[in-house]
């Protein structure tokens, strides 16, 4: 990943799943919205539109037809799988923003979606391909297996020698297409040196065609059509599963992709404001950030006083002030005030571009990784030809010289210890404990992440946003009733998460309020009841009122009266000491790495139980974190959020990030959590496990039945008939082994059984 | 056996068909939300899904009708 993915870092959700949702209103956010219109045939625009609300059937209906109705969509259609909605416009230059608002009426939050790249196109033809090459594959198996059928049960002669040739005819173009996806693997396997699985198998097809080709040619008794086709037919079922686990997880994670700062509004020469994309970006462009809205660069104030929230750079959790001269890290949040900004680097120099390019390096260090399907065949491969060879040889020789028939006993080795339980051992286990985890609101990125959970020793988690929510709580409030409806009425005003979580936790009736004027990096000032009042940062209440020398911020007063200061504390996320005792109960040392300050770390480590605390962390600190713990041999697991934690994510054996992390912390993580409950943590490694343990009986089973199957393929003792019923009874066995995921999933989890149960009731 | 010459290809001719009409339903992407369209069979105005033409035909109605 280069410069070209600093735009994947965006708005996160955050900002935008709170209570209340947030319409894109800024001109910034109008102009990404317009932009992401692309033109379709007959002069159409289409809009796709992410919808993370959509829950069900109802919530479908109810948008299509509140979006048919309108006069400037042509044609809407929702996908509850993806939880999108494509959006037809009159024009490719036509609005959505009012569509975005209508539905923002209904009450679902929509963001206009990442329009699926080139890469995105090429894995869906990929999974289309494999269901065309199934389905042919199936049509194939069904007929021959008709035919087969017929042989077995003692078609002679002429009758039987017509079955072969219909056999014959239906075989060679099924397995020419449905056989491609082994093929081309094979051959770049073996282009590179190495024996992966779709050798034996693309072999032993080949030759099982190609001798039975031959038999049916002078008339034999014995043809192998039936078991090549069906052993394609297995296996493509495995391979797609496999694709479409992969497909689906990734389509709901860029669901799930919030609209990224894609440009800003730059001054132009006549003073006017006006859109344009980053990468047109140069330093010392004016640009003009308005509140809640992101810094697309790395940049320095050049006016207007704000607040940030800083907590995506660097984990610190409370809103911090700006104003002129002050330099902003791009990803940073712009709250409360607008700010003009020029540009101090373009965008790909900037913090954001570094922080993806440190991501990369650290993903390389897992892509190491081989998945267990892999290591099987790279053990399973050679062993099969080998033993094919010698078996050929064997007969050669004791039969003396019949090559006919040494071939058609290798080949039965080939076809009977062809991986064909050991194809699906791996898939439909994965698939199964997908299903449950998305049951459980975890999506999972792919197969090999499930096997890296299971393998954890280590936990690492990252505190603000994973740990806590990220959200200020209110400890003590103040006793005097006229106060608090005073600082309720002003923090009401004002969209800082101190004063949300002031007027959050305060329960009275708010008081009349005038002349309220928000004062950007200090505080919001009003007229209440009559009586001049400010609530912000203490210096600035005390130039109204009493205020006690160091009095801590927010402090609220009336003019010429004594102030009353608000004790900040983060909220801990549900579930979050849960998930540190189970891990801990199962023998897991916890740690924790913030990037926040000390005493606050210590607090948060202290209220759930981790003594292990590294805090003031930076990213490059917290990819060492994890290097050294590799490098101890230690296998761990990163929990985090953060544009700060995307590095660490990507370092660490496997990852996890809540669907509140940024967009870079849900690219580099490997697991998503959808539901705010950490409880997650512990239930996806519970299911990793029990994952792993199916996959080993699979194995386990495979390698029984090959013990048994192989001895008897040597032997000379394998008819096509055998070969059928052996291939398709271990992998049914195999498959029905992979289900019991399903069932053992609820059973054994007697702990967490209180999130599953609430789980799938709200799935 | 000359019954056979006839159910054979007859067999195939039908096998090929379903799987030509799998690939006509994949192709026209039916299979591309199959939890929304389990839920659509509830809707009262459920409508088949728009192909370019029909939607270009529903712009056509709108603009008239407005």
């Amino acid at each position: 990943m280069g410069a070209g993915n600093v735009s994947d870092i965006g708005i996160d959700m955050r900002a935008t799943e709170g209570k209340s949702l947030r319409l894109a209103t800024g001109p910034l956010d109008r102009a990404q919205t317009r932009a992401s219109v692309r033109a379709i045939a007959d002069g159409l625009g289409l809009c796709v539109l992410s919808l993370p609300g959509i829950r069900c059937g109802g919530c479908v209906a109810t948008i299509e037809r509140a979006l048919n109705a309108r006069d400037d969509v042509m044609s809407a259609r929702v996908n509850l799988t993806l939880r999108q909605a494509s959006v037809t416009l009159a024009g490719p230059d036509a609005d959505p923003v009012p569509i975005i608002e209508a539905l923002a009426e209904l009450g679902y939050a929509a963001t206009p979606a990442e329009i699926a790249g080139a890469g995105d196109d090429d894995t869906d033809g990929a999974s289309k391909g494999l269901l065309r090459a199934m389905a042919v594959a199936g049509f194939g198996a069904m007929n021959i297996m008709l035919l087969s059928v017929g042989v077995w049960s003692g078609a002679e002669g002429q009758t039987r020698e017509t079955f072969h040739l219909v056999s014959a005819l239906i075989a060679v173009p099924v397995v020419a297409y449905a056989g491609q996806p082994f093929f081309r693997s094979a051959l770049s396997g073996l282009r590179h040196g190495r024996l992966n699985m779709d050798v034996p198998i693309a072999l032993a097809v080949v030759l099982a065609l190609a001798l039975s080709l031959f038999e049916t040619a002078r008339g034999g008794a014995h043809v192998f059509f039936d078991a090549a086709v069906t052993l394609l037919f297995f296996l493509l079922i495995g391979r797609y599963l496999d694709h479409l686990m992969r497909d689906r997880a990734r389509s709901a994670v860029t669901g799930l992709a919030r609209l990224s700062p894609r440009g800003a509004m730059v001054r132009q020469n006549d003073g006017t404001f006006a859109y344009a994309s980053l990468d047109a970006m140069a330093p010392g462009a004016i640009l003009s950030i308005a509140p809640n809205e992101r810094v697309p660069v790395d940049v320095r104030i050049v006016s207007g006083d704000t607040d940030l929230d800083r907590s995506l750079v660097t984990g610190e959790a409370m809103p911090v002030p700006a104003g002129p001269d002050d330099t902003l890290e791009a990803g940073t949040l712009n709250l409360t005030g607008v700010i003009e900004a020029e540009a101090l680097r373009s965008a790909d120099e900037s913090f954001l571009a570094q922080m993806m390019r440190m991501q990369a390096g650290a993903e390389s260090g897992r892509g190491s990784y081989v998945r267990i399907a892999d290591r099987a065949a790279r053990l399973y491969a050679p062993v099969v030809h080998i033993m094919a060879l010698a078996t050929f040889i064997g007969w050669v020789l004791v039969t003396g010289g019949d090559w006919q028939t040494s071939a058609f006993v290798a080949i039965s080795v080939l076809i009977i210890t062809c991986p064909c339980a050991l194809g699906l051992a791996v898939p439909v286990a994965h698939v199964v404990a997908a299903g449950r985890l998305m049951r459980m609101g975890v999506l999972m990125k792919d197969g090999s992440a499930l096997e890296r959970m299971s393998e954890i020793d280590r936990a690492v988690f990252d505190k603000t946003g994973t740990l806590t929510t990220g959200t200020p709580m209110i400890g003590s409030i103040p006793d005097d009733p006229a106060m608090r409806s005073g600082a309720k009425a002003l923090a009401q005003r004002s969209i800082h998460p101190a004063a949300r979580a002031i007027a959050r936790r305060l329960p009275d009736a708010s008081a009349q309020i005038v002349d309220e004027v928000e004062v950007p990096g200090f505080g919001i000032q009003g007229v209440v009841d009559g009586r001049r009042a400010r609530l912000g940062r203490a210096e600035w209440v005390a130039e109204i009122a009493n205020v006690a020398d160091g009095a801590a911020s927010p402090a609220f007063a009336f003019e010429g009266g004594s102030s009353v200061s608000f004790d900040l504390s983060e909220t801990l996320r549900d579930g979050a000491g849960d998930a540190v005792a189970a891990l801990k109960g199962a023998g897991i040392p916890v740690a924790m790495l913030s990037g926040d300050m000390a005493e606050r770390a210590a607090r948060v480590g202290a209220d759930i139980g981790i003594a292990d605390i590294r805090h003031v962390a930076t990213p490059a600190d917290k990819i060492d974190a994890l290097d050294a713990l590799r490098s101890a041999g230690h296998r761990a697991l990163m929990v985090g959020d953060g544009l700060n934690d995307a590095a660490a994510l990507a370092a660490a054996h496997v990852s996890m990030a809540p669907a509140s992390a940024s967009d870079a912390g849900r690219t580099a993580a490997d697991f998503i959590f959808l539901r705010d409950n950490l409880d997650a943590v512990a239930a996806t490694w519970q299911v990793a496990r029990d994952t792993a343990r199916v996959v080993r009986q699979n194995f386990a089973l495979a390698i029984a039945y090959n013990c048994i199957a192989i001895p008897l393929a040597v032997a000379g003792h394998v008819t096509p008939l055998i070969a059928a019923l052996a291939m398709s009874g271990s992998s049914i066995l195999v498959i029905g082994n992979a289900l019991r995921l399903n069932r053992a999933g609820t059973a054994s989890r007697a702990e967490p059984t209180r999130l599953a149960a609430g789980a799938e009731i709200a799935a | 056996m000359t019954i056979l010459t006839i159910l054979i290809p007859v067999t195939l001719c039908m096998g090929v068909i379903g799987l030509a009409a799998f690939f006509w339903s994949l192709r026209g992407g039916q299979y591309e939300d199959l939890t929304g369209d389990a839920a659509r069979i509830l809707y009262d105005e459920d409508a088949p899904l728009p192909s370019a033409k029909t939607a270009r035909r529903a712009a056509m109605t709108k603009e008239t009708t407005k």
